[in-house]
Order: structure tokens, then sequence, then C-alpha cells
């Protein structure tokens, strides 16, 4: 990239905040990350999308210069991972994927720690501790120890920290794995705000849903490699984008109301598909009006429905458009032993993913 | 719904906002020594809290210098000054025991160094503009208060014992300052035992292996003129030894002060000047 300097001091519109070129790095034999090239524009949001051994924290350990790679360059603001490593770290905030807290010290302490750390006066520090507490719904807990929280909690935390120093470039390693609906929506929250006051963000996921939230542009890795790039619109439309999952009281429904929603040549009904097996209807869906237009046509003509929502491809449909075949999660290449994401993954449906709709 | 349409105004200008009022570093990101400072006090009272949250820990620092002091005085005393005579030991015995303070609180450095270096928040600390140095020269600062505390005990427990003080204050306080010089530098070989060693128990282990023969093969307990020569000889060159030498002829103000004292800092210097460099690239380097 040329003419490329820090960041704050000379912006440039559509800037790469972040580049990284055939960055390659080892694990004894196994390849964690096998040439990998991605661009992350200012002020945007990149979403890294991959399932479990995919290279994802290994990614993000090297651009935090955490790892040093084997091969290949990486810069952050304009700063390479290996040569400026210094400067690089005066740019980053990091939450990695498993809580990097004190848990003998409160919350509050910890906080405070981290200001003065990134040289915070005093009352700065103290000031910018109580507030981030306030906005992660902390200020209970504040004085309490880290090791007594709650996952959700310490995860808020470990956010709230990398947060503290307003960091030019930030980084979340699988920002909600394991959190409840209502706390995720928490992290959402806040990490728009974040780039509303103008952060660049770097965040991996193996939720399309989260991708979908929070990314401006998805990076789909596996093994190492990067399997497909783009707009997350883009991609969705490669994928599929949300469907409707209707179950009738009387599955011998099925086909009059398939034909029944055929015959209004809405957008996109083309697509819909009897799953006599599960007793649902599957009925792609492009937007709310259409959506809007397909329940209230089985509403008006009378068919009795008993369950109804909608849901986004999962992980495993991603990769199954993508490659071809399913992640090759199995295999589990050599991170046993290690804390497993929780169990959202695996499943085709994502229950607490659903969007109900009232019908 | 994605964040980045909803705010396109701003540049990252506004994210750093926070950076202004910092002292700044150099362009190659060095960071003046107040900066430097500042964080290893951060760190400090990091480990302090720690301390703070777990007193348990405390123990060895409180309950060593006592149990020393009467194990010792009690079994060897009477056997080597005779039955009755044991202040004469105790006045031999403490200096000693300074000595070995700062070895044993040094040696619980390393295992709990090789502990916390396991945690997450090692991470954060490694990909934050701090010198990476910092962590561990605030864990020494705060062991080197541990080790004050402990010598504290030793000294009342010694008094108590019928201690008396033949030399200055000042002796005593150069006694006590010495021998936290050494037992920072040993600090420095523990730590980089627990950034190499897989476990805490292993740490423990070597350091056990290291520490015995220094411990015995020394002054510390018994003068060691009845010795054979060649632990005479490695006696005499032991730094622990010399350090409890040099603490026992401040505090009874007798002998000669000078060689052990330099002798001790020798050591203290050449250990610090070996280990403390791998220590930090050690550390640097961990993944
Ligand atoms: N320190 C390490 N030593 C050895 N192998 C490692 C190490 N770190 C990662 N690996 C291996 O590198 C590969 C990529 O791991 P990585 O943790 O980057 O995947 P990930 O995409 O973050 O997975 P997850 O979704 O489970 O967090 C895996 O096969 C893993 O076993
Ligand atoms: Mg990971």
């Amino acid at each position: 990239m040329v003419g490329m300097t820090r960041n704050d001091k000379n912006p440039q519109r559509g800037a790469h905040a972040v580049e990284v070129r055939g960055l390659v790095k080892h694990f004894g034999e196994t390849k964690a990350l096998d040439g990998v090239d991605l661009d992350v524009r200012e002020g945007t949001v990149l979403g890294v999308l991959g399932p479990n051994g995919a290279g994802k924290t290994t990614l993000v350990r090297c651009l935090s210069t955490l790892l040093v790679p084997d091969a290949g360059t990486a810069t952050v603001a304009g700063y390479d991972v290996v040569r400026q490593p210094r400067q690089l770290r005066r740019t980053i905030g990091l939450t990695g994927q498993y809580a990097s807290v004190d848990e003998k010290l409160s919350g509050w302490e910890n906080l405070y720690m981290i200001g003065r750390l990134l040289d915070l006066s005093r009352k700065e520090a103290r000031a910018r501790a109580d507030e981030m507490l306030e906005r992660f719904s902390l200020t209970e807990a504040a004085k309490r120890p880290a090791g007594g929280y709650s996952g959700g909690m310490r995860r808020r935390l470990d956010l709230a920290a990398s947060m503290i120093g307003r960091p030019a470039v930030l980084y979340l390693d699988e920002p909600t794995t394991g959190l409840d609906p209502r706390t995720r929506n928490e992290v959402w929250d806040e990490v728009q705000r974040m780039v509303a006051e103008g952060a660049t963000v770097l965040l991996t996921t193996q939720y399309m849903e989260e991708a979908e939230q929070l990314a401006d542009e998805l990076t789909v890795i596996d093994r190492g490699k990067v399997i497909a790039k783009g707009k997350v619109d883009e991609l969705k439309a490669r994928v599929g984008g949300r469907t409707m999952r209707i179950r009738p009281v009387d599955p011998g429904d099925l086909p009059a109301m398939a034909r029944a929603l055929a015959e209004t040549g809405l957008d996109g009904v083309a697509g819909t598909q009897a799953v006599p097996d599960e007793g649902t209807l599957l009925v792609p869906i492009l937007s709310d009006e259409q959506l809007t237009a397909v329940v209230g046509l089985l509403a008006a003509r009378g068919y009795a429905i008993a369950d109804l929502g909608t849901y986004l491809p999962s992980l495993d449909e991603v990769f199954l458009a993508i490659t071809g075949h399913r992640p090759t999660r199995g295999e589990d290449r050599g991170s046993a032993g290690r804390p497993g994401p929780d169990a959202h993954t695996g499943n085709n449906e994502q229950t607490d993913q659903n969007e109900e709709v009232a019908a | 719904m994605s964040a980045g349409t909803t705010t396109p105004t701003r540049t990252p200008s506004g994210a750093a906002t926070a950076a202004a009022s910092r002292p700044a570093p150099a362009a190659d990101g060095r960071l003046p020594l107040r900066s430097h400072l500042r964080h290893i006090g951060a760190l400090a009272r990091r480990n302090a809290l720690q301390i703070k949250a777990d007193p348990e820990s405390m123990f060895d620092a409180v309950l060593m210098p006592v149990i020393f002091v009467l194990l010792f005085v009690f079994v060897f005393g009477g056997a080597m000054f005779g039955q009755g005579n044991q202040d004469q030991y105790v006045n031999y015995l403490v200096p000693g025991l300074m000595a070995m303070m700062g070895m044993n609180i040094a040696m619980a450095v390393g295992t709990g160094v090789n502990d916390d270096f396991k945690k997450g928040v090692m991470d954060r600390f490694r990909s934050m503009p701090i010198a990476r140095s910092s962590v561990l020269v605030a864990k020494i600062v705060v062991e080197i208060g541990r080790m004050l505390v402990a010598t504290t005990i030793l000294l009342v427990m010694g008094f108590v014992m019928g201690l008396t003080l033949h030399g200055s204050v000042l002796q005593l306080l150069a006694a006590v300052g010495l021998s936290m010089v050494f037992g920072a530098s040993l600090m420095w070989i523990f730590i980089l035992l627990g950034l190499t060693m897989k476990t805490a128990q292993a740490v423990q282990g070597v350091a056990m292996l290291v520490l015995m023969p220094l411990q015995f093969g020394s002054s510390i307990f018994a003068p060691t003129t009845s010795m054979p020569g060649w632990l005479q000889s490695f006696t005499d060159v032991n730094p622990l030894s010399n350090l409890a030498d040099a603490a026992r002829h401040l505090i009874n103000d007798e002998g000669a002060v000078a060689q052990p004292v330099l002798i001790t800092l020798a050591w203290a210097v050449g250990i610090t000047a070996v280990t403390a460099p791998l220590a930090v690239r050690k550390f640097r380097n961990k993944t």
C-alpha cells in the first residue's frame, strides 16, 4: 500500500488499516496459516469466518505480535508486525478467544491497571474504568474478583479492557461464543459503537448471523487458507440468505401450501421446498415485505400454522455452498484439550438465532 | 444492518483522541523512562493486590523465619555451644538465615511465575505498548517487599530468642540491604527457570536440587572449619556462605567484612547480568 502512514495522522479514505499478504504459520506439521491474504479498510468491520481449527486465533495472534509468522507480511495501521511491534501495539486492542483478565483482581482494578499501562493519568484511568464498567453493565460487580464472574461477565470485562485505550484497530476473537442472546446483543452494540467512533475491527466468528450483524466484508477461511471473500451481501447471495421454516398443524397441507405460494408469483417463492419428513415448508426470504406477504397469504387461505421462524444458513451450510463439502471438524487438528466452542456449532439450525415472526 | 454503513463520517482520528494526553513515544516506539516507571508501578500494584486477595501466599514469608529460628536454635544450638548457651548460636544463626530467606523466597518466585505466565492476562500484557521486562521487574519489586517482611520477622524472632546487636544499626541495615540485592539477583534465575520449565512442580524440583547443596554446603548453619577440605573450597565460593559471613560480621561487628561483601556483590551482579536478559528474552518469545 502506497503512502500509508499512521492513520490518525493521515486519514485516507478507503485505505487499508490491516493488510495481510501470504501469511504462513506452522506449528510442527500443522499449517495453521497457509498463505492468508486479507485487507480491512479503515473504519470498517471485517468478519473472518471459519470452523474450529481454521486458523482464526493464529491469525489474530500474529496480528497482535503474540506470534511471529513464518512467512508473508502483515501491516496494521502501516506498521509491520515483525519489524515494528512496539508502534503497532500502540494502535491495537485485543480481545482474545480466552479471557485475558486477572482473576484475582476485581473488575475495577483490572480496568484501572490497563488504563495505567496505557499511560492514562490516575484520574483518567479511574474515570475510564468507571465508564467502561457502566457501559458493560458491570458496575455492580466492580469490586468483586473477576475470578468469580460468570463467563459472560468475564467476556464483557475483557472487551471493556481492550476498548479502554480507544484503539484504532480492534481484534475480537469469537467475541460472543458461549454468550446468552442478551449479552451477545450488548456486545454487538458496543462493537458498533466502537466502529461509530472510528475504529477498524477484525472479528472472527463461527456464526453467519454475527457476521451479518457486524461485518461489512467477510473472509472465509478453512485449514489456514482463504476460501472465499467479499461483501456480506455478495457472499450471502452465493450461499443463500434467510429462510423461513413453516410447520403447519396438519402436515397434509404441505403440498397445497407450496402450490398456493407458487401461484402468487411472489419474489423467491419459486424456491419453496416442502420437507415432508420434518413436516415443514422452507421459503427463501428476500425482504421483509415478501415475508409479510407469505405469512399473510397463508393465513388468509386458512392454513393452521403450528410453528414458524426464520434462520440464516449455518457455517456448515455456508461451507457446503462454497466448497461443496462440510468443514472438516471431526478431524480436530490438534486443538484437543483447549476449551471448545459452545453448543452452537454442528447444528444446521441454530434455534437461539431464529427470529421469531409473529403470525 | 451492517454497522459500517450507518456511520461512515468519522475516521480513525477520532479513535485515537485518548492518546493525545499521553507522553509521546519516540518514532521507533521506545517509551520515556517515566512511562516505564508507571507501568512497573501498575503491575506491582497488581502483584500486591494478588497477595491481598490471597493472604495465605504470605505464609512462607511469615512462618518460615519463625519456624527456622526455633528449630535450629533448639536442635543445633545446644550441640554447638553447649546446653544453656543457645543464645550464642542465635547470633551465629540469624545472619545466616537472612541469606537462606532470600533463597527460599526467590524460589517461590519461580513457581509463581510459571503459574502466572500460563494465564490469559499475560497475552494482554504482551500485546500492549509496554516493555515486556516491566512485568518481570514489577514481580521482583513486590517479591523484594515480601523478602523484607520475612527478614523483619526473622530479626524480631531473633531478638526474642536473645540476639544481640554488636554492630551499629547502619551495619544491620547494610546486612539487610546486601541480602536483598543478592535475593533479587537469585529471582532472575528462578524467573528464567519458571519461564523455561513446563510445570510449577518441575520448577520446584529443579529448584530444590540447586537449593539443598547450596544451603547446607555453606556456613549458614554451622562453621565450615569442621568440614573436609574439598567441601571447604566449595563453601568458600558459595555465595550463600559469603552472604551469611558478610551479614554475620556486620551484625556481630567482627571479622573481615569487605571480602565476603565483595564476593556476594560480584555474584549478584554476575547472576543478574547473565540471567536477566535471558529471562526477558524468554518472556518476549514465549508463545
Ligand atoms: N500453540 C500451538 N501449538 C500447536 N498447534 C497449534 C497452536 N496453536 C494453534 N495450533 C493449531 O493450529 C491450527 C489452527 O488453530 P487456531 O487456534 O488458529 O484455530 P481457530 O480457527 O481459532 O479454531 P477455534 O474455532 O477452535 O478457535 C489448529 O490445528 C491448532 O491445533
Ligand atoms: Mg480460535
